[in-house]
């Protein structure tokens, strides 16, 4: 099987895709001539030309917008946010028009679109290219929210987002673009709402989300070592949540350990936490915990953004902590 | 004026359906009948049927919160209609939307809008959709003259104009967002002065005058259907109620609403038909009367009709 990395695998997915269904177009800041500042949509332009691949203005209301009107019309488009943190800009077209107008309209508009977003800190981007904010668009009924971890993921989550007739958020760490892993060639797809278990395990159960499944990986390796053994458990979509794939793990080990890199009050694991404390009290020997940044902006300093972004460290130290 | 006398009577009949309709919901508001906000469009009737009188099903439609009246005039269903205000299952959305959210996909109604500005980019990408399939429909964006000062709009028009899309921006400018005033909340006299900023042709019509608003529209209609890209025609006009029912208007005077009563588009369409005699008087009755009863068939459909199951409430939020 070939080795992609996350990005080349995302670039894949959208040619496969665009050479399938002519109704797919990108549109984005920087997309075409330059490829995207990360790279996805490199080579986009020259295969399908101007007309599918679209360099916008910096406009993101009018990007997602018009992506929204001509979804509803019949058009599949593919948009980027260069940062998810611009979804500001733009976020009254994202969720009082795309995510909601199905339901408002009684059930018969469709509004099949892709907006693709980078996130996440570690690059000394600052605080407003570095936020993580999946649970901002959890919150909103109507979108779907997907968070690939590897590079596999990214590219048959993306073509299942592409082929879903809903609005999706699709979220990219941006730290993960150049992780290579193996990717097969041609299409695939992987369904929404299906947890993915990224390590086996049977004393703790991790749940870990795009960037930090990684440092999850390596703090259960540690933690191996020292004979304890901790379960990955990656939701790879946070809307629709696999609620019973993290409830099963949680069954196994008893124990639960929440890790995002969003800022921990009201990120994504606070739904998670609520949910499996609903659901699956009686399997818990432990309260659950979460790992996660601490209520403050992403700070531009390299100290501070290292201290920002949960650690292996902290990860092993919740994990000795819910087996006390 | 190349239109025929059919249209021209149309035309009178639609803007006379228009304010019978509007007229009715605001008393059945007043009773309680109606949940919610509603915002007429009684006094703007020229605007939406004089630009709709140039498009077909084919074509899109982007609307406001004020939406009753595009909505009629690109060929709404009453009964339908009715049923959404009053919430009912029978009703354009299910119940789930109403007044703001009527939205009629197959007649190119992409719905009326709850944001003011959040239209503009929605007609855009229309536009876009239809010059990607190479048709030849347009999208109209009807917007106000609050929405005019919306970041969206600009975005909008501005994209419009880079990519030559098929959109036309009809501004209907009543002068009022609810209570502040174009003098003070706009930096131009004229919307139409924007355009300019956007490399698009931009006209001022008499918005109350029903075959101004058909022509300087239809022009621009034109334009886009021949791959020209986008207009912006903007419409002086007056809401003759607030802007909610229930606002009591303290921010204008009657003296001002009486000036613009005075300009009403639909006795000044009446006057005209009857001098050019393609109207008379028994005709005027008639057409009233026929009108009045398609309402009162509404209404009866409204009101006859189930509320929602609650087991409908978290329906269609996924296709």
């Amino acid at each position: 099987m070939p080795n992609m990395t996350f990005a080349q695998a995302l670039n894949d997915a959208h040619k496969v895709e665009m050479e399938r269904d002519p109704k797919i177009y990108v549109a984005g800041e920087d997309v075409g001539v330059y490829g995207g500042i990360f790279g996805v949509t490199a080579g986009l332009l020259d295969q399908f030309g101007d007309k599918r691949v679209k360099d916008t203005p910096i406009t993101e209301s009018a990007i997602v917008g018009t992506a929204v009107g001509a979804a509803t019309v019949g058009l599949r488009p593919v948009i980027e946010l260069m940062f998810v943190d611009f979804i500001g800009v733009a976020l009254d077209q994202l969720y009082n028009q795309a995510a909601k107008m199905k339901y408002m309209f009684g059930g018969k508009a469709r509004i099949p679109m892709v907006m693709r977003a980078s996130c996440g800190a570690g690059i000394g981007a600052a605080a407003q290219h570095s936020q993580c904010l999946e649970a901002l668009f959890m919150h909103l009924p109507g979108l779907k929210v997907v968070m690939p971890s590897t590079p596999y993921d990214a590219k048959g989550l993306l073509i299942e987002a592409i082929r879903d007739d809903n609005p999706v958020v699709f979220l990219e760490h941006k730290l993960l673009y150049a992780l290579e892993g193996e990717v097969p060639d041609g299409t695939y797809t992987i369904p929404f709402g299906q947890v993915d278990i990224k390590r086996e395990g049977k004393d703790v159960t991790v749940v870990a989300t795009a960037k930090m499944v990684h440092t999850a990986l390596s703090a259960a390796e540690k933690l191996a070592a020292d004979g304890i053994s901790v379960e990955v458990v990656d939701p790879r979509t946070l809307c629709p949540l696999d609620e019973e794939g993290i409830i099963e793990s949680v069954k196994k080990t008893h124990r639960l350990v929440i890790v995002h890199e969003e800022v921990k009050f009201a990120g994504s694991g606070a739904e998670i936490s609520a949910m499996v404390a609903e659901k699956a009290f009686d399997y818990l020997d432990a309260p659950i915990l979460r790992v996660a940044a601490p209520f403050c902006p992403v700070p531009f300093s390299a100290p501070l953004e290292q201290a920002f972004i949960p650690s292996e460290e902290k990860i092993i130290e919740a994990v000795r902590k819910v087996r006390e | 004026m190349d239109l025929t006398n059919e249209q021209l009577i149309e035309m009178y009949i639609t803007m006379n359906k228009i304010r019978t309709f509007e007229n009715r919901v605001a008393e059945l508001f007043a009773d309680g009948k109606i949940p919610g906000f509603v915002h007429l469009y009684v006094g703007e009737e020229a605007v939406a049927t004089g630009a709709c009188a140039n498009l077909t099903d084919k074509d899109y439609i982007t609307s406001t919160h004020r939406g009753h009246g595009h909505l009629i005039a690109k060929g709404g269903d009453i009964k339908r209609m009715m049923a959404e205000l009053f919430g009912k299952n029978t009703g354009y959305c299910k119940g789930k939307g109403g007044s703001m959210h009527i939205a009629d996909l197959d007649l190119g109604i992409m719905g009326a809008n709850g944001i003011v500005g959040g239209g503009p980019p929605l007609a855009a990408g229309a536009a876009l959709a239809c010059q990607y399939l190479d048709t030849d429909s347009v999208a109209v964006c009807f917007f106000g003259d609050g929405a005019s000062n919306q970041g969206t709009t600009h975005e909008a028009m501005n994209l419009a104009t880079c990519w030559k899309l098929p959109v036309v921006f009809v501004n209907e400018n009543n002068m009022y967002g609810i209570s502040s005033c174009t003098l003070n909340s706009m930096c131009v006299p004229n919307i139409a002065d924007r355009a300019a900023a956007y490399d698009m042709p931009g006209v001022v019509v008499d918005g109350n005058d029903v075959i101004a608003v058909y022509e300087a529209v239809g022009e621009a209609i034109k334009r886009a259907r021949q791959g020209k890209g986008p207009s912006l025609v903007e419409c002086k006009t007056y809401r003759h109620r607030g802007h909610f029912e229930g606002d009591p208007c303290a921010y204008r005077n009657d003296a001002e609403l009486e000036e613009w009563k005075e300009k009403d588009p639909i006795p000044r369409l009446e006057q005209k038909l009857l001098e050019m005699k393609l109207l008379t008087d028994g005709k005027i009755s008639e057409i009233k009367s026929a009108l009045q009863k398609e309402l009162a068939e509404a209404e009866k459909f409204a009101e006859e009709s189930p509320l929602p199951d609650v087991s409908e409430l978290t329906e269609d939020v996924y296709s």
